[in-house]
């Protein structure tokens, strides 16, 4: 058994320890909202908070999560959060939309550590979040129009 | 057939594994040379064997982002040394390196995990160096993290990070030896006065 919290739910699974978390989440507790990508932590689609910092869940075996907290898209609370969903559908980041769950969260994570991201924070915090479309442009926009909200 | 037992052995040294062990000599091997400053220098060129692994220099650049692989081509996604060596404020080490290796579902290769995670301070570099030049670095309390002689040997000889080198996880070949010689030859090379190599 493995037991962790899931936006603020206990969980307690029984299923292999070595499953990564990305499966748990999709497969078991039905958090359809992190997404399969690459599945060998290069695209960053996956990407959930643990412990309030992100982290690949496809490369997470939940062995890993024991006693830990995780928090999915579906759960993000809190007034970064909410900028960065308000920037980025005033100018329509997502094209497909299959990784802006993971681009979420890493600029979310990135904004609550860095009010103010420069261009060069940007592009470290989101190096790792690829996006098919190539959305690129509008993402780091919206991630300046998010920190500008946060501002006031 | 009189080639046959010899083929027998050829087959049976190829399906025997490659023992990392064997690839980087003990302190006993050096005993022949007489002069002690010289069989210091020779330790410590035997103790590069491993510092100039890809296992270690990978996490020792110079530069601000690692290497990763044993052809140490750049990090995949890339990332930056960041102020703390533990990567970008959104996207640090522990965004994928979790405290042990995870072999991938796809079952080709791992994430490589060890807790802490992170690279050596810049000052620590050692991509590019000589051997020389690494030793001296190795020795200086400004640039090694105010060791001594003796916390030197206890990082070579116990550190955690030192020895995930002989365990690196599927898909990258360990350092030579093993973290128990690299300590043997540590404290040999400090023994006979941790000379560094001309």
């Amino acid at each position: 058994m493995t037991k962790f919290t899931v936006n603020g739910r206990e969980v307690d699974l029984d299923i292999d320890p070595d499953t990564p978390l990305l499966w748990a989440l999709r497969d078991e507790l039905r958090l359809t909202g992190t997404k399969f990508g690459c599945g060998v932590a290069q695209c960053g689609a996956c990407t959930v908070m643990l412990d309030g910092m992100p982290r690949r869940s496809c490369v997470t075996p939940i062995s890993m999560v024991e006693g830990s907290e995780v928090t999915t898209i579906e759960g993000m609370e809190g007034p970064e959060i909410a900028a960065v969903q308000a920037a980025w559908e005033a100018i329509d980041v997502p094209q497909c939309g299959w990784c802006q769950s993971g681009q979420i969260m890493s600029a979310t994570a990135l904004l609550q550590q860095v009010s103010s991201p420069t261009d060069g924070d940007i592009n470290n915090a989101m190096a790792g979040n690829v996006c098919r479309c190539a959305t690129y442009v509008r993402i780091r926009q919206a991630i300046h129009d998010a920190a500008k909200t946060l501002e006031g | 057939m009189k080639h046959l037992p010899l083929l027998c052995i050829a087959a049976l040294m190829a399906a025997r594994p490659v023992l990392a062990q064997d690839t980087l000599s003990g302190p006993d091997a050096f005993e022949n040379i007489a002069d002690e400053s010289q069989r210091s220098a020779a330790m410590f060129t035997e103790i590069g064997k491993v510092l100039t692994n890809p296992r270690c220099l990978n996490c020792h650049p110079v530069g601000n982002s690692p290497t990763q692989g044993d052809d140490m081509h750049p990090h995949s996604p890339p990332v930056v040394r960041g102020d703390a060596d533990f990567g970008a404020p959104g996207m640090t080490c522990n965004t994928c390196h979790g405290p042990q290796n995870v072999t991938l579902t796809s079952g080709e290769g791992s994430i490589p995990g060890h807790e802490p995670w992170s690279l050596a301070p810049v000052s620590m570099g050692w991509v590019g160096k000589s051997l020389a030049e690494i030793c001296t670095q190795i020795k200086d309390p400004e640039r090694n993290g105010g060791r001594d002689l003796e916390a030197i040997y206890e990082h070579m000889a116990t550190d955690g990070l030192v020895g995930w080198g002989w365990d690196p996880g599927a898909g990258r070949s360990p350092a030579p030896g093993s973290q128990d010689v690299l300590g043997q030859l540590t404290r040999a090379w400090i023994d006979t006065g941790a000379v560094c190599p001309g």
